[in-house]
């Protein structure tokens, strides 16, 4: 019943701006479709008295305190940056020609 | 591109039904960012203010912002919403570079606020109930400079520079349900809304709301189906409108466009569209069904919240009183109409005439310096009221001047000048430049003998009965005074000095 098609995983590719080869579509939907499966197989045993989660732990309300703490400076935080300009991160344009 | 025609508004309303969608994010003044402890001091240097977390560095955790959550519990609860007993944040993929990780950190189907209300009270007072669908708390995003375009717009240009400062800053997202049966009204209700929500989340002080500044942000949805239709017909979203003007002026634009296209037998597209401040006009944007592709799942590295109800009905509690039932409360107290309370609340006064009472003015002479002179100055100096460097009880005490005669208006406008100046406090200011009133006697009545001496045609007329020729006089005496003559002692003076009884 579930498992992913060559087509969902084209769709997937172009929202995470990836560009794949037609070969590594066919090989990424395979390899998907048995990862897809292979997770299916939690709900097989997952029974009406099972109710999903998102979190292992039974922990909520985890927030800490409105106060400031030290973090990087501009210099390391661009420090892994491919390019900069005027200390911002530097990106390819975003709209392409129309 | 196809040019729309634009219907004329009565008409557009005579054929369709609008219905309205306002989406408004606020920013919050919180003193760190929604998931990391990073600062949020505005104008700070560009990538100061990050960490792993905001930047989405591998192996980082977020942890919520309790005052985050706890703002976004009390707009909720001033909205008269639901408050979730239990909600998720999820991540909303997409990927653009001012989102750092790829995904904003938001709420999907588990708001922590829901199903409320908002009402809003138009120009001629009527009170028009706006409901509320939900508000969630999500985060912002990076701030794109788009170099190489016209304009810095992002048409056109080569590349693009991201501060991440504002990347991770709280924001709490405000939907309301769809408004419908506003008609003709809807330009008009959809301002009233944004500026009573901007009222509401000032007075709850979790945001200082300004527009210009970003701080709070509306978009636009807007359909129109034919009059007696139920089904709604399909929606534009036009975002970034930010100035209660521009909302105004997207919601009538987009009535007469979409009633452009279908009278014209054509369908709406359902898109998002940019507003232009410089011509009121709104362009098509991105087409929706390739950006909404959201893929929302339960955030993992975030445990779920669950509200005590003891701290929910503790925040109910102390919510203080909302900015309508406050404003309906003061109009009363003041004797003033719905308009004349308009008025000073789009003078952003209200608050500076409530400190101004409080210091001691009457209401009448409060509203009368901060709405007359004050705001004219304001005007001259292209600042808003609150930002004048002259404080409440300072125009208080001048108004005291005023009411014990030490002052007239004229000489009131002077101190004001003075305090203005930063010459000090008002009676300061009276000193410094000597601008008490002139009563004694001696002095006035020397310059009365003057003015006589000086005008004795006049005086002549005065003397024969012509009572009302004694203001040419009085005007004399002013003006030998320099403006600082108790007006109404001279004229009797002169009255006097002529052998009239006073008229």
């Amino acid at each position: 019943m579930p498992g992913i098609t060559r087509e969902e995983v084209a769709h997937l590719a172009r929202l995470a701006r990836l560009e794949l080869t037609d070969e590594e579509l066919d090989h990424f939907a395979g390899q998907l479709d048995d990862i897809i499966g292979a997770v299916a197989r939690v709900s097989e045993v997952a029974a009406e008295d099972v109710p999903p989660t998102s979190h292992p732990l039974p922990l909520t309300n985890v927030m800490r305190a409105d106060e400031v703490r030290p973090g990087l400076t501009a210099q390391q935080a661009l420090s892994g940056a491919p390019a900069q300009e005027q200390q911002r991160f530097k990106v390819p344009q975003i709209l392409g020609e129309e | 591109m196809t040019v729309t025609e634009l219907v004329p508004y009565e008409e557009a309303l005579a054929a369709f039904d609008p219905v309205m969608g306002l989406e408004v994010h606020v920013e919050l003044g919180t003193k760190t960012k929604m998931f990391c402890g990073c600062a949020t001091t505005p104008g700070a240097e560009p990538n100061s203010q990050t960490c792993p977390t905001c930047l989405g560095l591998p192996g980082s955790l977020p942890v919520v912002n309790e005052i985050g959550v706890e703002s976004a519990i009390r707009i909720g609860l001033a909205l008269r919403c639901e408050i979730a007993e239990w909600c998720r944040f999820a991540r909303k993929n997409y990927f653009y570079p001012d989102m750092p990780k790829n995904f904003q950190t938001s709420q999907y189907d588990e708001p922590i606020a829901y199903d409320g209300h908002l009402d809003v009270q138009l120009e001629d007072g009527e009170v028009f109930r706006v409901g509320i669908e939900r508000a969630h708390m999500e985060e912002d995003t990076g701030k794109s400079t788009h170099i190489g375009g016209a304009a810095g717009r992002i048409h056109g240009a080569s590349h693009s520079l991201i501060d991440y400062n504002r990347a991770g800053i709280p924001l709490i997202e405000i939907v309301t349900k769809p408004i419908v049966g506003a008609g003709a009204r809807a330009p008009e209700v959809a301002r009233a809304y944004v500026a009573e929500l901007r009222e509401l989340i000032r007075s709850l002080g979790v945001s200082e709301a300004r527009m210009e500044l970003g701080q709070l942000r509306c978009d636009v949805n807007l359909s129109l189906r034919p009059h007696g239709r139920e089904t709604f017909g399909t929606r534009s979203e036009t975002k970034n409108v930010n100035s209660l003007r521009s909302v105004e002026r997207a919601v009538r634009f987009e009535i007469q466009r979409h009633a452009g296209v279908l009278s014209d037998g054509g369908t709406v597209v359902q898109e998002t569209r940019h507003f232009h401040e410089e011509n009121g006009t709104t362009t098509s944007g991105r087409v929706k069904e390739e950006a909404e592709d959201y893929r929302y799942f339960p955030e993992p590295d975030l445990v779920p919240l669950a509200p005590a109800r003891e701290w929910v009905e503790k925040l109910r509690a102390e919510l203080p009183e909302l900015p309508l039932a406050r404003r309906n409360r003061l109009r009363e107290e003041w004797g003033i109409s719905a308009h004349e309370m308009q008025s000073a609340l789009n003078a952003g006064a209200v608050d500076l005439i409530v400190a101004t009472v409080e210091a001691g003015a009457d209401a009448a002479a409060a509203r009368k310096w901060w709405l007359g002179e004050l705001a004219r100055r304001a005007n001259e100096r292209g600042v808003e009221l609150a930002g004048l460097p002259i404080a409440p009880a300072q125009v208080a005490r001048v108004a005291a001047l005023v009411a014990e005669g030490s002052l007239n208006d004229k000489l009131a406008r002077q101190v004001i000048d003075g305090v203005l100046e930063g010459e000090g406090e008002p009676d300061e200011v009276v000193e410094k430049r000597g601008l008490r009133i002139v009563s004694d006697e001696g002095a006035l009545g020397a310059a009365v003998d003057e003015a006589i001496a000086a005008n004795q045609a006049v005086a002549d007329k005065v003397r024969g009965g012509k009572v009302a020729a004694a203001g040419a006089l009085v005007g004399a005496v002013m003006k030998a005074t320099r403006g600082q003559a108790d007006a109404a002692r001279a004229r009797e003076l002169i009255l006097e000095r002529l052998g009239v009884s006073g008229g």
